[in-house]
């Protein structure tokens, strides 16, 4: 009994330090933000039904999207590689293969209407500033603006994979891959990829110059990201464990949270589409967290018959000195 | 030259040679140990194991560890974590072992303090012990700062600070110990050196003297009652165990040690692979770069206190209280001027004493890692002052102390 009463007191000294270190003095370090769930409640929810067809009359059109953007399972390739795209706005603009699938309708909507607005940059693009956002607003075809909108997006979100085909690098890709690095190369289902560049994937070369060409495009395209962004955006191979599931979601849904007027904008990804981006950085900064988990479930087996085995030593061997 | 004769067995043999049969009955059989002892006597124990376990998975990490500023943080969450065949689990248990052996040294510690294990001949036991909680002190820092991130960059940084002394300036100094101006290559490489070796090497030196300090006081017990080991060890050896107040080390001691470390082992493991975050601090999955200072410096959990006494002062004064606090320990068993080495809990004064030194240590552990600010500051200002406070009392309130 006396055992007992001295070990309940060394683990409620050990809990109380426990919980003054951890819990209480991260609370009083970091400000905690709740997700939204990703619902983006100030922007305008989609009043009209689009229409496919006609969605894809705008969205080709050469003034509209395709003038800037490359549509590649649309067999639409990109006006520019991605160096001189970057070089000419400051950051490539998307693939818009997956857009439907990755952004949330309404920001969607939102960014096709005012950019600026919908990435929440109007603090760094606006009248006293001078700067205009290197996306365009779209002023309308001509009809009802807000159903030709609808239309777009009702045509992005047809050539979009379902929710269940988006693969997590995928929805990365699209969401943080042309700003972001990822240059941690990484196993999934017994395939190897390659490090992630902001202009792709980083290929295997066969000659140093080839790969030294491959390099010098990366550098050249980073330098004209830092002149747009005003630093280069961090490579994010370790941030699964630097900042954690909870500090990445709320970030992508608002930098804002965190990063008063940071140059990064709202990104807009839908809720399935943020977790699968989360998904994608665990499986490259947290690869064995499968493997760590069912390891962990034998080792304490062991440990516990491990345990039982010693207790039962220590009663065989005590009984006589008792 | 001894006579040797023809072995009759490999046990002869080596007996003749080794003199293993005294061996094991002057280490192990007829190494006497007193029986009214608790749980906590087994710390010891459990902290030789996670030394062990430490030495081990520190080794495996060695094998693909890269002491160099461009490669370190890579070598460590790129190749050991993900390329290497559970290399993620031994830096796991490397991380988690380095934090949790600091919870069960002073775990060990407090025990020595409340059960009055530093004095009457145990002088050399707690002094021993004391260098070696310096020695385990500098082999973490040395070791956080392999990784090579954020944290074990600035965490550097300002520890090196330290020996500039404040007002006296001593920049040379700092730039001895950094080889360099900041910390970097040559920074990186010797401290690498001080954890592999040096400083391990030093560890296991000071273990071998902390148990050899053993040997002749003995082990306290729970009561602090003087024990004839010898008159006890009659009794025991002649059958009556029941009644013989000592037990032998092996296997009546070492049964109660492995079930407390079982128990402890349950816990350990537990933390490895289902908690280990607390061991692992995020911001030092971050990349050094010494152009971004991280917005919240602090040290690991296990340093708190003696930081929490630097900061709330003045440059000068905060330095002269921060090297009190590193030294004052060592000089407890002169500072307790009481002849009585029994449990705290019949000392009197001494026992409010002991109690309020671990709560202020808890409160100072604490205020060391929350930010500066209203009310933490005023708050970790009067815990520094009460440890101080409690020290200088100390002297004062042992000598009042009656005869037990």
């Amino acid at each position: 009994m006396k055992e007992l009463f001295i070990l309940a007191i060394v683990t409620t000294f050990t809990l109380v330090t426990y919980y003054l270190v951890e819990p209480f003095a991260h609370a009083n370090m970091h400000a905690h933000h709740e997700s939204q769930d990703f619902t983006y409640n100030d922007l305008p929810a989609l009043t009209k039904k689009g229409d496919v067809t006609r969605g894809k009359d705008l969205v080709m059109g050469a003034g509209a999207c395709a003038g800037c953007h490359s549509i590649k399972v649309a067999d639409m390739p990109a006006p520019m590689d991605a160096v001189t795209a970057a070089q000419s706005y400051g950051v490539n603009p998307p693939d818009l293969s997956n857009a439907g699938a990755v952004y949330d309708a309404k920001f969607l909507a939102a960014l096709i209407k005012n950019p600026a607005h919908a990435l929440m940059l109007e603090n760094k693009y606006n009248e006293k500033t001078g700067k205009t956002f290197p996306m365009p607003q779209f002023y309308g075809a001509g009809g009802d603006i807000d159903q030709e909108i609808a239309d777009m997006v009702a045509y992005l979100q047809s050539i979009a994979p379902k929710e269940e085909e988006l693969t997590a690098n995928e929805a990365f890709e699209t969401a943080c891959g042309r700003c972001h690095a990822v240059h941690y190369e990484y196993n999934l289902d017994d395939k190897l990829h390659p490090s992630w560049t902001q202009i792709g994937e980083k290929p295997t070369f066969k000659h140093k110059q080839d790969e030294l060409a491959f390099e010098t495009k990366v550098l050249d395209y980073q330098d004209s990201l830092t002149k747009y962004l005003g630093k280069l955006p961090p490579d994010l191979s370790m941030y699964i464990r630097s900042r954690g599931e909870h500090f990445l979601s709320t970030f992508a849904e608002n930098p804002d949270n965190y990063l008063k007027g940071t140059a990064m904008p709202r990104v807009g990804v839908n809720a399935v589409a943020a977790e699968k981006v989360i998904e994608h950085l665990a499986d490259v900064g947290d690869s064995k967290r499968h493997m760590r988990d069912s390891i962990g479930k034998n080792v304490m087996i062991f440990i516990i018959i491990f345990a039982i085995f010693a207790i039962l030593w220590k009663k065989e061997v005590w009984k006589e000195l008792h | 030259m001894a006579h040797f004769t023809k072995a009759t067995s490999l046990h002869d043999w080596l007996n003749q040679r080794l003199g293993v049969d005294t061996l094991n009955r002057v280490l192990a059989t007829e190494y006497w140990i007193p029986k009214n002892i608790n749980f906590l006597w087994a710390m010891g124990m459990i902290l030789a194991i996670t030394f062990g376990i430490l030495l081990i998975s520190g080794i495996f990490l060695l094998m693909y560890y890269q002491p160099n500023v461009n490669l370190a943080f890579d070598s460590v969450n790129y190749t050991i974590m993900q390329e290497v065949g559970y290399g993620w689990l031994w830096r796991h248990v490397h991380g988690v072992a380095a934090s949790v052996v600091f919870l069960i040294i002073y775990i060990h510690m407090f025990t020595g303090i409340y059960y009055g294990s530093y004095k009457k001949g145990r002088e050399m036991i707690w002094l021993s012990g004391m260098l070696l909680f310096v020695a385990f002190s500098a082999e973490a820092f040395s070791g956080y700062m392999l990784p090579w991130g954020q944290m074990s960059y600035w965490a550097g940084m300002v520890i090196t600070n330290l020996f500039s002394g404040g007002s006296l300036h001593a920049d040379g100094l700092v730039e001895w110990i950094r080889g360099d101006y900041v910390p970097a290559q040559a920074y990186l490489n010797r401290f690498f050196m001080l954890h592999v070796l040096l400083i391990p090497v030093a560890i296991m030196g000071l273990i071998g003297l902390h148990f050899g300090a053993l040997r002749i006081p003995h082990v306290n017990n729970q009561d602090g009652e003087e024990i004839d080991f010898d008159v006890e060890a009659k009794k025991y050896l002649a059958g009556d165990k029941a009644n013989s107040k000592v037990i032998r080390f092996v296997n009546d001691f070492l049964s109660k040690d492995m079930m407390v470390v079982g128990i402890y082992l349950i816990f350990f493991f537990y933390l490895v692979f289902y908690h280990f975050d607390f061991a692992m601090d995020p911001v030092n999955f971050d990349p050094a770069d010494g152009l971004k200072t991280p917005t919240h410096i602090y040290p690991e959990w296990y340093f708190l206190w003696s930081y929490e006494i630097l900061r709330p002062f003045s440059t000068n004064v905060g330095l002269i209280a921060f090297a009190f606090a590193q030294a004052i320990f060592f000089f407890l068993p002169f500072l307790d001027r009481s002849p009585n080495a029994v449990p705290a809990s019949r000392r009197g004064l001494f026992k409010i004493w002991f109690w309020a030194m671990l709560v202020d240590m808890i409160v100072l552990t604490a205020m060391g890692k929350v930010p500066p600010v209203e009310p933490f500051g005023t708050i970790g200002f009067y815990a520094a002052l009460t440890f101080i406070g409690l020290w200088i009392a100390l002297p004062f309130i042992t000598m009042l102390e009656k005869k037990v």
